[in-house]
């Protein structure tokens, strides 16, 4: 184990899989003389060289495509798109081409690309800058779509992608770059479409991923100091596939659950959470699955505003405590029954 | 394929190359031909009747100017075949001909080798057919069979066949261009010879995504032909309404990359402009090709194509590549009225091949619907039908547990 940042534990992992395997090659804007926007390439064109960390012009529809293509020609390109909102410009091809190319053609390409990008609201950087719109990839069959929270998933998870067949988007965070965790020195990757049971627990299950999966973690930990209560925390890791039995095995114990979401409430990874848990768990259920989730705006620059959009450590609480309540009052229903 | 000839006489303002040398002065480029294109089409046949004389061929070159016939034709019988096979609701979805687009067709590929890769659009049958790929898995996709060379799962738009290198087939406009730049830049990160060539048609031009494209080719050096066929309709939208700079092979010059046009009716002229391209390259520079062309029916199968004048329409018959360079042929002697009557009967027969067997070819197995969901399975990986649910019904819990 070696303690190191996310932000280590990426650019490690690129240098590894890159030693690894010389069909591994990076594309991106700014990603070589820049060091990346956010230093995630730092010193790999030193090590590498042009040819194989390649700055592009900003054009993510070709560059991507390009990616794409190589891809197909059995390269295996990683991609980083500066930040997911500018993935919108690549849409065509990743949804369109990426996710459609190996069933279309009956299995005859595969597409082994990994595409690197960070969300993430909070930091002041506006309604075009701070979006969670991994749901848009998450909804396509064809795409496998990860979603880190520590620097040992990091690692593991984007081995996995790298090694992985299929093009695989990976979600990072601006806000979780800097965190730090203890990563294994071994290079096994993760098993894609499996979600984390991070902490056991059994008065409620709490859901979240990605950055959500740290704030649901604090959550509980403060509640099991404050109030004794002993939550289990999902962190989903996998948002395409979707690990439904671990969800399902966890309220089947629990029966409440709550999911915390750095999207919009409507259409988001958690009402398919939710409806999940409806379909597999609806007779263990004693209170309506709840929901924290962005408020539905453009996220706003002024601090004030931002800070009330986003969900934050306290709107997770009340929303566990209100479901504990409602569960609460059931209990007693049932009992005077 | 095509061993090129220089007795073949040839309308030099119908077939003149018109390049755009990079870094040539503008004028030198010459003028295109683009507004009185359809005046010297028109034109043409006579003055090339007055200008040709019979020249003596050898036997190789007979065979390569028949084969090429031979090649355009069938392209044409099978697309004339597919358009019935729709009508009688053999085929579904869109059926984009290639009808008018034969000698485009077999010219641009006459200069491809093997191994080198075509990407093109939803507008690819007589693509497949001229890379090699046996027709009856062609006609088998359009009917949506296993044996189709995608084995059902692309249809008339999406054609692709790993082992003739033709890798699609795209239904998405522009959507091949990204792709097939990449598969050029994996070529030369591996130092590879091989070349790509990326066809699409003229509406395609106004497309990010080209422009993206081209431009990353030139700053990398990438080994990629791109050829617009330009038959001068976006479904119903001409060039000149759709296209700010309608001379679209100049759109090269906007990356520095060599490009020039060529006359799109003559099998000829289009495989000597193809093999330079493919030359270029080959030697590490991408180019751009334009191929003006024709389109003889309307946008797909299903469109009347209404927007096109009388007039329009009667002088399509002229520009009819097939017969025109078949009446060419005989007109030079390299092949006789019973010979071209030999091509037509075998090359029908090969169509009715094609059809019976498509239509003999079983449909998928619905239990083989999840097979290419993922090339690396997936924990997880939903294989639900639309009326399963997602799980069983769970047993109810015991009442008295937690309570």
């Amino acid at each position: 184990m070696t303690t190191m940042t996310f932000r280590q534990a990426l650019q490690e992992t690129l240098r590894a899989e890159m030693l690894r395997d010389e069909n591994v090659l990076l594309l991106g804007e700014e990603i070589g003389v820049f060091e990346g926007s956010y230093k995630i390439t730092a010193g790999l064109l030193a090590e590498f060289g042009e040819k194989r960390v390649r700055d592009t012009p900003i054009a993510e529809e070709g560059f991507t495509g390009a990616a794409i293509g190589a891809a197909m020609l059995g390269l295996r390109p990683v991609v980083e798109i500066m930040t997911i909102n500018f993935s919108l410009l690549a849409l065509d091809q990743i949804v369109n081409h990426a996710a459609k190319i190996y069933g279309m053609f009956g299995g005859q390409a595969k597409v082994p690309i990994v595409i690197r990008t960070p969300g993430g609201g909070g930091q002041q950087l506006g309604a075009t800058h701070s979006q969670n719109i991994e749901l848009y990839y998450a909804f396509v069959p064809g795409l496998k779509v990860v979603a880190p929270s520590t620097p040992a998933d990091a690692k593991s998870l984007l081995i996995a992608a790298i090694r992985d067949d299929d093009p695989v988007l990976f979600l990072e965070n601006l806000a979780l770059y800097n965190t730090k965790g203890d990563v294994p020195d071994d290079d096994t990757p993760a098993e894609i479409g499996r979600a984390a049971v991070t902490r056991t627990g059994r008065d409620l299950t709490l859901i979240g991923y990605s950055r959500m999966a740290h704030v649901a973690a604090q959550v509980a930990d403060q509640l099991a100091a404050s109030d004794g209560l002993d939550i289990e925390v999902i962190d989903l890791r996998s948002l395409r596939p979707l690990d439904r039995p671990t969800i399902i095995e966890s309220v089947k114990k629990t029966h409440a659950a709550v999911v915390v979401e750095d999207d919009w409430l409507t259409y988001g990874i958690g009402a398919e959470v939710a409806a999940t848990i409806s379909d597999g768990a609806f007779d263990y259920l004693d209170a309506p699955v709840r929901r924290v989730a962005m408020a539905e705006v453009p996220l706003p620059y002024s601090k004030s505003l931002e800070t009330a959009a986003l969900p934050s450590v306290d709107d997770v609480i009340n929303a566990v405590h209100q479901t504990l309540d409602a569960v609460g009052r059931r209990h007693q229903k049932v009992g005077h029954d | 394929m095509y061993v090129p000839d220089t007795q073949f006489e040839c309308d030099n303002e119908r077939t003149a190359l018109m390049t755009n040398q990079v870094n040539a002065p503008r004028k030198a480029a010459g003028r295109p031909a683009a507004a009185k294109s359809a005046k010297a089409r028109a034109a043409a046949p006579t003055k090339r009747a007055a200008r040709t004389k019979a020249a003596k061929r050898t036997p190789t070159e007979v065979a390569a100017l028949t084969k090429v016939y031979r090649e355009m034709l069938l392209i044409r019988r099978f697309e004339e075949r597919a358009a019935r096979s729709y009508t009688q609701a053999l085929i579904g979805g869109y059926c984009h001909l290639n009808l008018g687009e034969e000698a485009a067709v077999v010219g641009l590929l006459s200069a491809l080798e093997r191994t080198d890769y075509l990407f093109t659009n939803y507008r690819e049958h007589g693509y497949a057919i001229s890379r090699g790929i046996d027709p009856n898995r062609v006609m088998a996709e359009l009917y949506g069979r296993i044996d189709g060379v995608s084995k059902g799962w692309g249809g008339s738009m999406h054609m692709f066949d790993i082992t003739h290198r033709l890798l699609g087939g795209y239904g998405i406009v522009g959507g091949q261009i990204p792709l097939a730049t990449g598969a050029a830049l994996a070529i030369d990160y591996r130092g590879g010879s091989e070349v790509v060539m990326c066809t699409m048609g003229d509406g395609t031009t106004n497309i990010g995504a080209f422009h993206e494209s081209l431009n990353i080719a030139a700053l990398w050096n990438l080994p990629i032909v791109y050829v617009i066929i330009n038959n001068r309709l976006g479904m119903g939208t001409t060039v000149e309404k759709s296209s700010a700079e309608p001379e679209l092979f100049r759109r090269g010059a906007a990356y520095r990359i060599e490009s020039a046009r060529v006359d799109g009716l003559d099998p000829l002229a289009v495989a000597e402009a193809s093999a330079r391209a493919v030359a270029v390259a080959r030697a590490g520079r991408p180019y751009l090709l334009e191929v003006v062309s024709e389109r003889l029916r309307g946008h797909s199968v299903v469109d009347p194509a209404k927007y096109r004048s009388e007039a329009e329409v009667l002088q399509l018959r002229e520009h009819d590549p097939v017969v025109t360079f078949g009446a060419q042929l005989v007109r030079e002697g390299v092949i006789d009225a019973d010979a071209m009557a030999a091509i037509e009967h075998e090359v029908t027969a090969r169509i009715d091949e094609a059809a019976a067997f498509a239509e003999a070819s079983p449909t998928p197995d619905v239990a083989t619907l999840f097979d290419y969901n993922y090339a690396t399975p997936v924990a997880n990986d939903s294989r639900r039908l639309p009326g399963q649910p997602l799980f069983e019904p769970a047993p109810l819990p015991d009442p008295g547990e937690d309570q």
